[in-house]
């Protein structure tokens, strides 16, 4: 199926994104090195790092990272869906869409969820599907009808496999529609194809390959340039008016041959990043996209690809508001903000794939009360805080009677959302007698600047000085795992501001 | 209009276990022990006991629900029993039962047991506790030290101290206490330890360390109150007293509401100024003569001397290093040892307190005795710094 973007009276498209990475970066050759003795054919792809999440962070808590930036400083009522791509969703049947639409904030009445999974195209099919929803078309300027797509992979490997070295996590979450984007959709093509380079199971953690030669040869490079011809010729384009081709390829390399394939320019084709974060999944060509946007002028064109099972091709062009527009959460940020990470013990822990012995303080039940958590979700998911109408203090948890014991009012707080809102450290701690996955267990008081408290976890203090009265800032994080029942809570940390 | 509990409440009897590792004891071994020596010191028998209160906070490990293990282990004859449970204060709320009985007059003589079996979970420190069906869902994984430990951050801070001061400070309180420990057959840590083996000790919860932390014991504590006329009665003398007994908590103002600073312990200070009130204690340096205070983790003891009043702010750490709550100093600081050396079996500490400042008061504290000890303050604390119970009771000489 093709199209090309009907003029009804505005554009779709883009109006802001936003990138996450882990900050961890695990150095490729610490990988290929311990398993040197084992499969020394790994050292030739033993170049770069890749990121890789920390144990509290999975699709859901990426995806929201960088759906609040893709948000921040935008109307969330104006947004009406939110989609999450993923071949990694934490829950099978618990949609994590809704999970992260209640991190970020976004109303709950009339507001469609849909999670998005299956194929490593995921990422570039729910984008393709949520610029051509009715409610985006319809809306138009006037209405401001917005949808959220977030895609996010955290995909696991086994040890000494190349995937191993090969794959990365991280997110990167559109905001589309609206009067103003930043880049058009003027086409889009995508062809469905049963070609199984690759697979995972229902129930297994890792993914099945066959030779990657194969896969290149008589995959990618078949299917694309057909793909490409057939929707320039649509489009009344010739190769040479692509700027940019935005690939989901293993390297460089394969990126460069493929553009020539298309009958581009190899300097077309988009770093395809593999050697800071390596290949994020179904939010490769999201994040690739993000990336190009930050750095691509107004009145250029974008055609970007997702592979996995055949294509989706999606050809942007930017628009003026693209030159005035600088996102909250950038990939070059992202990308930045990594450090190295060379304890691969800590990283196979972090993927669980060695399970180390935490004593019997790890053993207290972690069972969650759902009735428990559903009565309080505003406050767990959304950290709404309670805000009293009567004096004004801001406080959590929300309870029925004011904490200000000169107020005493009952009844009077409204929802005051902590998240977007710096904080300063109190007190704190690094416990290591309390369980932690990664420890030492860092937590305390932090106090918001504008009013209210909260007791806190600290996390990413490995490159700042936590002290009292350093800065914070507040991030949606797995809080624990529960390993009988498989289920995991989320909560809030704070992050370096 | 209320006018108190001073004097209307003696303690005619005292029993404590041995604090320690008691791998062949079970808690209803220790509460007997306990309850033996307190029923051996006043004289009277199990049927001239009107009413009892057990204080027990793990029941997961211990001995379970209900007060029914007490009536049960003791054999008390079909007495109305009942459990209270107010986390570390447990204790000190099973003699706050008992006395409140006496002195309404609904029994003649009433018991009062604290036990705890704490290591009957295979592994150190205190057992893991839930924080409440919500809490559990929002609160990081946190430890009793690295609760405490969040004193000292906000300590510094605020007065501006040097972090190395402050350990400096936190080593001598641990050192003082061992030192008085030793001489305590009845503790469980009975060795002196030097400021050097305190620094270098393992870091527990920065800045806490190995040191810092009181021992993890078991143990029994057990009192018998009566009015003071039956005390007299008994052939009593001196009389031992009770002469305030207040207990505050959080009104969740810590946790919730940005007036609290961190560097101290609110509760303490509330309760504290109520006590001194209650008594009648206008100079609490120079009347009380001997306080047991909640020294779970030494920045706890360090911030309580400036909750309770006797060093002013930001002064505890000058006032602990000058030797001020040392045995020959000012205000004798746990003198039989402390949570430091007894360890912290959580339902047994605030009766092991009062036991030893009525031995001080009786003349029958041996090695450990202090001169003339008219009164005494034991402190108590249940929680932790952001959500307590704090516990304050001043017993006295009847003069």
């Amino acid at each position: 199926m093709s199209g090309v973007a009907q003029m009804t009276g505005h554009e779709i498209g883009i109006a802001g994104y936003g990138v996450w990475l882990p900050r961890r970066r695990m150095e490729r050759k610490v990988i290929a090195g311990a398993h040197r003795w084992f499969n020394p054919a790994l050292m030739a792809a033993a170049r770069g790092t890749r990121s890789h999440c920390s144990w509290d962070e999975d699709s859901i808590t990426m995806a929201v990272a960088a759906a609040r930036g893709a948000l921040d400083g935008r109307e969330r009522e104006a947004v009406d869906s939110i989609a999450l791509a993923s071949t990694t969703p934490p829950f099978l049947d618990r949609q994590n869409a809704t999970v992260i639409a209640e991190a970020c904030g976004l109303a709950g009445t009339g507001l469609r969820t849909l999670d998005v999974t299956g194929s490593l195209r995921a990422g570039t099919g729910a984008l393709l599907a949520a610029l051509q929803d009715g409610a985006i078309a319809r809306g138009g300027p006037a209405h401001g009808n917005q949808a959220l797509v977030a895609a996010a992979d955290c995909r696991r490997a086994k040890p000494g496999s190349p995937d191993e070295l090969a794959f990365g996590h991280g997110a990167a979450a559109f905001l589309l529609g609206g009067a103003e984007p930043i880049a058009v959709l003027r086409g889009w093509r995508s062809v469905s194809d049963d070609f199984v380079d690759h697979y995972r199971a229902a129930g297994s953690p890792f993914d099945y390959r066959w030779e990657e030669r194969w896969a290149r040869d008589e995959g990618s490079a078949r299917l694309l340039p057909d793909a490409v011809a057939g929707l320039l010729a649509e489009l009344s384009l010739s190769p040479a008016d692509i700027d940019h081709l935005v690939l989901p390829a293993a390297s460089a390399r394969d990126a460069q041959r493929l553009a020539k394939a298309c009958g581009l320019d190899p300097d077309r084709a988009r770093d395809p990043l593999d050697q800071s974060c390596g290949q994020l999944g179904a939010a490769q060509a999201p994040l690739l996209l993000a990336h190009c946007l930050e750095q691509a002028a107004p009145g250029q064109r974008i055609l970007v690809a997702g592979l996995g099972q055949g294509c989706d091709l999606l050809l942007f062009e930017t628009a003026e508001a693209l030159a005035g527009y600088r996102s909250a959460a950038p990939a070059s940020a992202a990308l930045d903000a990594g450090w190295s990470d060379e304890n691969y013990f800590r990283f196979l822990a972090f993927e669980g794939t060695l399970e180390l012995d935490s004593g019997i303080r790890a053993e207290a039940d972690l069972k969650t009360a759902h009735s428990v958590a559903y009565r309080h979700h505003e406050a767990l998911t959304g950290l709404q805080a309670g805000r009293c109408t009567a004096c004004g203090t801001v406080q959590f948890p929300p309870e029925r009677v004011c904490v200000n014991r000169n107020c005493g009012a009952v009844d009077s707080q409204e929802p005051y959302p902590l998240a977007g809102r710096t904080a300063r450290v109190v007190s704190l701690t690094a416990d290591r007698l309390a369980y932690h996955p990664d420890p030492p267990s860092r937590y305390g008081l932090v106090e918001f600047e504008e009013g209210g408290r909260l007791l806190v976890e600290f996390v990413e203090w490995d490159r700042a000085e936590l002290k009292v009265g350093a800065a914070a800032s507040l991030a949606f994080r797995i809080k624990d795992r529960d390993a009988h029942r498989g289920f995991r809570r989320y909560f809030w940390k704070a992050v370096p501001a | 209009m209320a006018n108190g509990i001073k004097d209307k409440v003696a303690i005619i009897g005292m029993g404590c276990s041995r604090f320690g590792e008691r791998w062949s004891d079970s808690a209803e071994d220790l509460m007997v022990e306990a309850f033996q020596e307190a029923m051996g010191d006043a004289g009277i028998g199990v049927d001239d006991l009107g009413a009892a209160w057990l204080g027990t906070s793990y029941e997961e490990i211990g001995v379970g629900k209900s007060a029914i293990p007490l009536a049960s282990a003791l054999r008390l004859p079909n007495l109305p029993v009942t459990r209270v449970e107010n986390l570390c204060a447990s204790g000190s709320e099973a003699v706050r039962g008992a006395a409140y009985a006496v002195a309404a007059g609904a029994c003649d003589f009433a018991l009062a047991l604290g036990v705890e079996k704490l290591k009957d979970t295979g592994y150190g420190g205190l057992p893991v506790r839930t924080r409440g069906a919500f809490g559990d869902l929002w609160m990081p994984s946190m430890s009793a030290p690295g609760l405490f430990a969040q004193l000292a951050s906000a300590y510094v801070a605020k007065h501006g101290v040097d972090p190395a001061d402050l350990k400096r400070a936190m080593a001598h309180v641990s050192v003082k206490s061992h030192r008085n420990g030793a001489l305590n057959e009845k503790a469980h840590l009975r060795r002196e330890i030097t400021e050097e083996q305190v620094l270098k000790a393992p870091t527990v919860a920065e800045p806490l360390g190995v040191f810092d932390c009181c021992g993890v014991s078991d143990g029994a504590a057990c009192a018998i109150v009566t009015t003071p006329e039956i005390a007299r009665s008994l052939g009593k003398d001196p009389l031992v007293t009770i002469k305030a007994m207040q207990i505050a908590a959080s009104d969740g103002s810590e946790l919730s509401h940005n007036t609290w600073d961190g560097a101290s312990v609110a509760n303490t200070r509330v309760s504290a100024a109520r006590a001194f009130r209650e008594a009648g204690v206008s100079d609490p340096e120079t009347e009380i003569g001997a306080i047991e205070v909640h020294d779970c983790f030494s920045v706890t003891e360090l911030v309580t001397m400036e909750d309770l009043g006797f060093s002013a702010e930001g002064r505890a750490v000058h006032d602990i290093l000058d030797g001020r709550y040392d045995h020959d100093g000012a205000v004798p600081c746990q003198i039989d040892g402390g949570l430091k050396c007894f360890g912290h079996p959580i339902g047994a500490s605030g009766i092991r307190m009062l036991y030893e400042l009525y031995l001080q008061i009786l003349g029958r504290a041996g090695r450990r005795q202090l001169d003339d000890v008219r009164l005494g303050l034991t402190h108590n604390l249940g929680g932790a710094p952001l959500s307590n119970v704090a516990s304050v009771n001043i017993i006295g000489r009847l003069e």
